[in-house]
């Protein structure tokens, strides 16, 4: 048992935190949030040319997975800086989807590409009113001649107006709750039959619903199969969401911390009151349990499925989501009236924080995630 | 970075495991599972039993008689010892005054005074909060004035657990009333059968006899009998708490009194069903069980950062904080899981341990100092 990262890890580590440090500061994060596309290709292929887009593509396609201490370490000062780009829902869902169901020729074709920053694919899975239960799977797949094609809606496709592919998962058999008879399904964002409602999230990441309507699609893999290739998507995905959501945590934590130590009232600075003193002490308890549980959602991410991955998982979003609440609302609070204006770090934090929180399964998902798994795991 | 125990460190666990299992008396085992009060010959008893293996003394070095383990082993250590019921080793020599001793104090106390901690013969208390002076520590009072080669000592300590059994004390005490406070303290190893010593007991909420006044009536102790510098004390005396904070945490307990929890939970009905299996009590367990589990990570952080600078940091005050909220939250639930049957006779100890444990956040610095601590130290507030 030890706690620090390699040498190489930790170099790898710095390398990210300088390069978001210096090109991804507030305010040119500020610009980049301001344009019209909402992210910046610029800094894409900068981060592919850190590596950074290559963290869980297979050794066999040039990547570096698992890269399990990377990849925390990583998504940990993205979070940090906030980024925009969509290093989550492509370099992390949409890989590791391509990775477990692809065949190895679609590998060869997505991965690389990928990795390159040059292809940009993310999944489109969850449906209006499945809340966050990955089982739930209405929208449709048929056999049309050789290929497929998918009826149905997408909602909160992260990243979708910036995709070349949509991931779409849909079921050509099975009820609507059936983990069996889950396929997946490239399909080009520009295709014909899909058509996108672009957002902005909360947190100022571009976003769409998406409707299908008979869009051709390239199955991923074997029909009927996916359900496990998404589970794993999505669990190294909250792994990342909770490696990220520390990033945040920290990052909010110290602008409080600096705030509470310039701002002046009653002619003393306002962190030499007891009570909010206290306040930062229980912010940094959470930020550290949080921290804790984003290493063991790491580590397990990269073990093979079951009850055990299951329960730490579910375990650490808890504790992540009831930080990133606690953690994010007192901030907030102890900056008082700054801290509900747009022009400082902190309200963007929050954003980030409350989004995290419900993204990939709120808190109240996973506690009944846990649940479940601890009794299966029990009666085994 | 790797969360898992090396092979090693599993060999190791099973070799615990294997012989705390063998050598732990069944009835001292029962009354720790099934939280009954342990009798001073229970706890005597494992510590020479541990003594005779070689393992008195866990977390001290080798060149004392210690096991030489590292905090890793110590830790697996704990756990298993919690995990198997074995009463809790007394922490007043072990983890008090022995370092202390070894750090501080002279050849001469080394040799007098280790061996006892290790040998169970000696049985410390801790002298240290007065009736005026609990977070506030170093506003201590009792007075230890110089007369040739002793010194005589009168005032008053209270809180002092488990002083009806001990049969030594080491205690603050004030030998220059004239300096800043911090700076007139003294730390003196005091034998409790000295004429003028005397202790009355004081009953807590949950009707129990586990913490003392311990009186201090002109007591003469000799000057070899003072660790370290005069009015050198308030040094010791910090090294001494951040020392007891190590362990505080007590995950290896927690998880134990957990499984507690959800056995008791599983037996009770509601509408028929295991009361486990109701998801409202079932997410109020699963809360704690997650911060129970983060803890257990948090804690093997800052044993590995101790490992590397060799003493525990600040973040100490943060598994005191959460390691008795977690606790007190186990305890609090059990005694909900029971429902009626806590507040009747065949409730045995459950609200008495509720009762019981509120002292957790309240001792070894309150949690709301750690709070300052953390506040102060790690936030530079």
């Amino acid at each position: 048992m030890h706690f620090s990262p390699m040498p190489e890890q930790q170099q790898l580590g710095e390398m990210v935190q300088r390069f978001l440090s210096e090109q991804y500061g507030f305010d040119a994060r500020r610009k980049i949030l301001d344009s019209r596309e909402g992210w910046s290709r610029e800094i894409w292929s900068k981060l592919a040319e850190l590596g950074l887009l290559s963290l869980q593509v297979p050794e066999a396609q040039g990547g570096m997975a698992p890269a399990v201490v990377e990849t925390l370490l990583t998504a940990t000062a993205m979070g940090k800086a906030m980024l925009l780009e969509p290093f989550l829902s492509s370099a992390i869902l949409g890989t590791v989807l391509i990775r477990e169901l692809g065949s190895a020729a679609q590998r060869e074709e997505l991965l690389p590409a990928m990795a390159a920053g040059e292809r940009i694919a993310v999944p489109a899975h969850f449906e209006p009113g499945a809340r966050f239960d990955l089982r739930r799977v209405a929208t449709a797949a048929r056999r049309s001649g050789n290929g497929w094609t998918i009826r149905g809606q997408k909602s909160l496709v992260l990243h979708g107006p910036a995709a070349d592919l949509l991931l779409v998962s849909a079921r050509a058999s099975g009820a609507v709750d059936d983990p069996a008879g889950i396929s997946l399904f490239a399909v080009a964002r520009e295709g014909s039959g899909v058509s996108l409602s672009p957002y902005r999230t909360p947190h100022g990441v571009v976003a769409a619903d998406v409707e299908l309507a008979d869009a051709p699609g390239t199955l991923i893999g074997a029909p009927g199969s996916a359900f496990a290739g998404l589970t794993a998507a999505f669990d190294q995905g909250l792994a990342a969401v909770c490696a990220e959501a520390v990033g945040a945590l920290q990052a909010t934590l110290d602008a409080t911390v600096e705030y509470t130590k310039t701002r002046q009232q009653f002619g003393v600075p306002i962190a030499r009151f007891q009570a909010l003193q206290h306040r930062m002490a229980d912010m940094l308890i959470h930020v550290e349990q949080a921290r804790s549980m984003s290493y063991l959602a790491a580590m397990r991410a990269a073990e093979p499925p079951g009850h055990e991955r299951r329960r730490a998982l579910s375990a650490a979003k808890v504790a992540v989501g009831n930080a990133c609440r606690f953690v994010g609302q007192q901030a907030v609070q102890l900056h008082g009236g700054m801290g509900v204006t747009d022009e400082i770090a902190v309200s963007h934090l929050f954003r980030r924080l409350t989004v995290l929180e419900l993204l990939l399964g709120d808190t109240a998902h996973h506690l009944e995630q846990f649940v479940a798994a601890s009794a299966q795991a029990e009666a085994t | 970075m790797d969360l898992n125990f090396t092979a090693e460190e599993v060999a190791f666990r099973d070799e615990v495991r294997a012989f705390i299992t063998a050598s732990v008396p069944a009835e001292t085992r029962r009354k720790v599972l099934e939280g009954l009060e342990v009798s001073r010959d229970d706890t005597i008893g494992w510590q020479r039993i541990l003594h005779g293996n070689g393992w008195g003394g866990p977390n001290w070095p080798r060149e004392f008689g210690g096991t030489g383990w590292d905090p890793v082993r110590q830790l697996i250590f704990e756990e298993e010892s919690a995990a198997a019921g074995t009463p809790r080793l007394l922490p007043f020599g072990l983890k008090m005054v022995g370092p202390v001793i070894m750090r501080f104090g002279n050849t001469e106390q080394q040799k007098r005074f280790l061996p006892k901690i290790l040998s169970g013969e000696h049985w410390w208390a801790q002298g240290y909060s007065e009736p005026g002076s609990g977070s506030d520590l170093a506003s201590l009072k009792t007075r230890a004035e110089r007369k040739g080669d002793h010194y005589l000592v009168n005032g008053q300590k209270t809180w002092i657990t488990l002083a009806q059994h001990a049969n030594w004390i080491f205690c603050l005490v004030r030998t220059d009333p004239a300096v800043k406070k911090q700076s007139g303290i003294s730390f003196l190893l005091i034998d409790m059968k000295t004429p003028g010593v005397t202790v009355r007991p004081i009953t807590l909420l949950d009707g129990s006899h586990e913490v003392n006044e311990v009186w201090f009536e002109d007591v003469a102790v000799p000057v070899e009998n003072r660790v370290g510098e005069e009015n050198g004390g308030w040094t010791y005396a910090k090294f001494l708490l951040q020392h007891e904070r190590t362990n505080i945490a007590g995950v290896g307990a927690s998880k134990r009194e957990l499984l507690r929890l959800k056995r008791i939970a599983s037996e009770e009905r509601k509408d028929g069903k295991p009361l486990i299996a109701d998801p409202g009590f079932a997410a109020r367990v699963a809360q704690v069980e997650i911060e129970l589990m983060a803890l257990e990570i948090t804690n093997l952080r800052v044993l590995a950062a101790e490992a590397e600078r060799r003493s525990p940091g600040p973040e100490a005050s943060l598994l005191k904080i959460k390691g008795t909220e977690i606790q007190q939250a186990i305890s609090e639930l059990m005694m909900h899981a029971a429902g009626p049957r806590a507040l009747s006779a065949r409730g045995g100890t459950l609200a008495a341990t509720y009762l019981n444990l509120r002292k957790t956040s309240i001792y070894g610095g309150s949690n709301e100092i750690q709070k300052n601590i953390i506040a102060q130290t790690i936030l530079g507030l």
